[in-house]
């Protein structure tokens, strides 16, 4: 393999996908071979780099500098400036990458990587993710060679438990309990499954994953199977997520033409083989009942349990199903040992989390923290605040099966244990943050609106309950609220919990719940004065027009686009009530602050 | 794939391509100096053969950079090697043959080879004290 001088590494994740890093790769490449350099530069498609937010994002090594929001117009002044002369266009960089003294801060410095730790996350915008060498390279694989050729499947999955390492899908069960269990059930054919349809709304850790480090997932799966005797593996991927299904496949192509998949892996005689599923993107396939359901070809849904899929899984076998995030983390306990990761976190969550962030916050992105990271350090450190400097009201976790968190606990260490313990949930890493703008019961109206759509209607709690529920925020939000709707809401959201059947029904109440337990007083101002304090709800809105402040000058009438405003020469104008539509234009256009939203 | 020795060659024939992926603090340092008088006298040329020369000896943590008129153009092409924790070194009038010595006895071996450096080339630049 040549030596380059420089490595140009794009982010060829979704988000930078969707912002036009491919065609810059295109463009780059030109650019490079009309300098004549190709020989010296090296150009990479890499996986998510994190900071979405500002993407399409390149950076150049050996100086690491980190270009951002970059256009293919920009790139024929950095080839000719950067690469040919050396010289670092300044004003392309990512504004934070540059010290106070001019110079550019290493990737550690800059505020969102800083707190950051990266373990599932370590490849990701660091290797080429098509090329199986690179990942080698980084060790890959060397994880499942020592397993086959040191350990017993015991002593794995006694690793792994030693570890600490818990589900990364939201449950947080034990990892190497769940092998143990597999291992030990009775039968001759068992299966490795691989959970990879992400379904909570903003939530894209998995996605990320599997686009920028493919093999560590495979290796992973391989690892599961010589541990629990397994020798055939799937993975479960939503097939709107075209970037994660090609890579896959060129991973899985790869490893297996290099022997890393297939008969006899290292010469240990041991079999395996990973197959890709893919799901049609319904949220209750995440539930691992249905899932199996939809790899088998039936309809996605869930059955009750027991008897459990370590049990009775995949084909009526004993199945292994783990999520995307908890198997990146396994070749890095095999290789650095148990008591490593153990020493990483807080004292019953061990190890890394990654997060999606989202929401009213400044750099949306993915990140990987540290378990015990107080949430402050991530809005504020590595989130970079909240934009306009509004006050933080809330962050939501666990999407439609989590909670919200409030701003009395913005100090809370993030872990398993603490957000159950404030009524949300770990779940699988979505995290949408809301400033004061935000309505609570709107936000819970927006959950249930989505449980409501993709509750698959086997069982009446979770079909009719959740309906119920909804036509009852419904009504809050629009102002038709009555007294007795909140201990209605509290009765139907307990029943459901307790009687749905499977985890989408049994926690789709949960972000009602939480708005009711710490934000009551918006739930009682809807119901009872008709307003809503965020100034979201439509509904309760009415424009003003303040007589004092008003001048007459009819710009309001002019813009208002159904003539709900009317007035003359020298008195203040008013709005009509029954025909304004609240699109708040008038507000916008007042040149002398004269119209108010109340 | 039918030993760890087999990923293993992999391994070190791969590492290479990723180790300029990475802050690093050790190392050597080599800063050619690309203006357009470096150019003009073949700097381009020189900034190959240490690329070149690195590969070909295995040299896993050497950086090479570019950078403006160093400010001797007569002595042209010239390149700075900092080595972690001494004084940085200016070489004039490089050729490949004269880089591959730089790489065996400074960058290897630490020593620097002086009849190369600015120094032991008679001129008025050094005597500004800059260089």
């Amino acid at each position: 393999m040549d030596l380059y001088r420089s490595h140009v590494l794009i982010c060829a994740g979704t988000g930078c996908t969707a912002s036009g890093s491919l065609s810059i790769f295109d463009v780059i490449n030109e650019e490079i071979a009309k300098n004549g350099i190709q020989k010296e530069i090296k150009v990479v498609k890499t996986g998510c780099f994190g900071l979405c937010e500002v993407g399409p994002i390149m950076i150049v090594y050996p100086e690491g500098a980190f270009y951002s929001r970059i256009k293919a117009d920009d790139i024929p002044e950095i080839v000719s400036e950067h690469l040919v002369k050396g010289r670092v266009v300044k004003r392309l960089l990512y504004h934070d990458s540059i010290a106070q003294d001019d110079t550019i801060k290493s990737l550690n410095e800059v505020g969102f990587y800083k707190k950051q730790m990266r373990i599932a996350l370590r490849n990701c915008g660091f290797i080429d993710p098509e090329n199986i060498e690179e990942y080698i390279a980084v060790d890959g694989y060397s994880a499942l060679g020592k397993v086959l050729s040191e350990m017993t499947p015991n002593e794995v999955i006694e690793t792994i438990k030693a570890s600490g390492l818990r589900g990364r899908g939201g449950a947080g069960f034990s990892t190497g309990v769940k092998w143990g269990f597999a291992a030990y059930a009775p039968g001759d054919i068992k299966y490795v499954c691989c959970n990879g349809d992400e379904g909570d709304p903003g939530a894209f850790m998995d996605r990320s994953i599997l686009e920028g480090d493919p093999h560590s997932v495979l290796e992973a799966m391989a690892i599961a199977g010589y541990s629990i005797g397994s020798e055939q593996g799937y993975i479960y991927v939503r097939a709107e997520y075209p970037i994660a299904i090609k890579r896959l496949t060129i991973a899985i192509a790869q490893a297996r033409q290099y022997g890393l998949l297939g008969k006899d892996i290292f010469g240990s005689g041991f079999n395996f083989d990973v197959e890709l599923r893919l799901g049609a993107g319904a949220f209750v396939c995440g539930e691992e009942t249905a899932l199996m359901a939809s790899i088998e070809g039936r309809r996605g849904e869930p059955r009750p349990r027991p008897p459990f899929p370590a049990i009775k899984g995949v084909f009526g076998e004993p199945t292994l199903l783990n999520n995307v995030e908890t198997y990146v983390n396994i070749p890095s306990i095999i290789l650095n040992g148990p008591e490593w990761f153990a020493s990483i976190g807080t004292q019953k969550s061990h190890g890394t989390k990654v997060f999606a962030l989202g929401g009213n916050i400044n750099n949306t992105g993915l990140l990987e923290i540290p378990m015990g990271t107080t949430l402050r350090e991530i809005v504020y450190d590595v989130g970079g605040g909240i934009p306009g400097d509004k006050k933080f009201k809330a962050a939501q976790t666990g999407g439609p099966s989590g909670g919200c968190i409030p701003a009395a606990h913005l100090d809370i260490p993030i872990d398993y244990e603490s957000l159950e313990s404030l009524g949300s949930m770990m779940g699988s890493g979505g995290m949408i943050v809301m400033d004061e703008n935000t309505c609570m019961v709107d936000i819970a109206r927006f959950f249930l609106d989505f449980t409501v759509d993709e509750s698959c209607g086997k069982c009446p709690p979770c079909r009719i309950g959740t309906k119920r529920m909804l036509e009852i925020l419904n009504r809050i939000t629009e102002g038709k609220g009555k007294s007795g709707d909140l201990e209605k809401l509290q009765t139907l959201a307990s029943t459901i919990k307790a009687a749905s059947l499977c985890g989408l029904g049994q926690t789709a109440p949960n972000p009602v719940l939480s708005t009711l337990r710490y934000f009551k007083d918006e739930y009682e101002a809807h119901i009872d004065q008709k307003v809503c304090v965020a100034g979201t709800c439509k509904a309760l809105l009415r424009f003003i027009i303040i007589p004092e402040k008003c001048k007459s000058c009819a710009i309001c009438a002019k813009a208002c686009p159904v003539d709900a405003i009317s007035g003359e020469r020298k008195k203040p104008y008013l709005i009509d009530q029954v025909k304004c539509i609240k699109c708040g234009v008038c507000l916008e256009k007042c040149p002398f602050d004269a119209i108010v939203k109340r | 794939m039918k030993s760890l020795k087999e990923l293993e060659e992999i391994r070190n024939r791969t590492l290479d391509s990723v180790g300029l992926r990475k802050d690093r603090s050790s190392g050597a340092r080599v800063v050619v100096g690309m203006g357009t008088c470096g150019i003009a006298s073949g700097a381009r040329g020189i900034l190959l053969s240490f690329i070149e020369e690195a590969r070909v000896r295995n040299i896993t943590d050497m950086t090479v950079v570019q950078t403006g008129c160093i400010g001797a153009c007569r002595l042209e092409p010239m390149a700075e090697v900092f080595m972690p924790g001494s004084e940085k070194v200016t070489y004039v009038n490089l050729t490949s043959e004269k880089v591959r010595r730089i790489i065996s006895e400074h960058i290897v071996n630490g020593k620097s080879v002086d009849e190369y450096t600015i120094g032991s080339s008679v001129g008025d630049t050094a005597k500004q004290g800059g260089i």
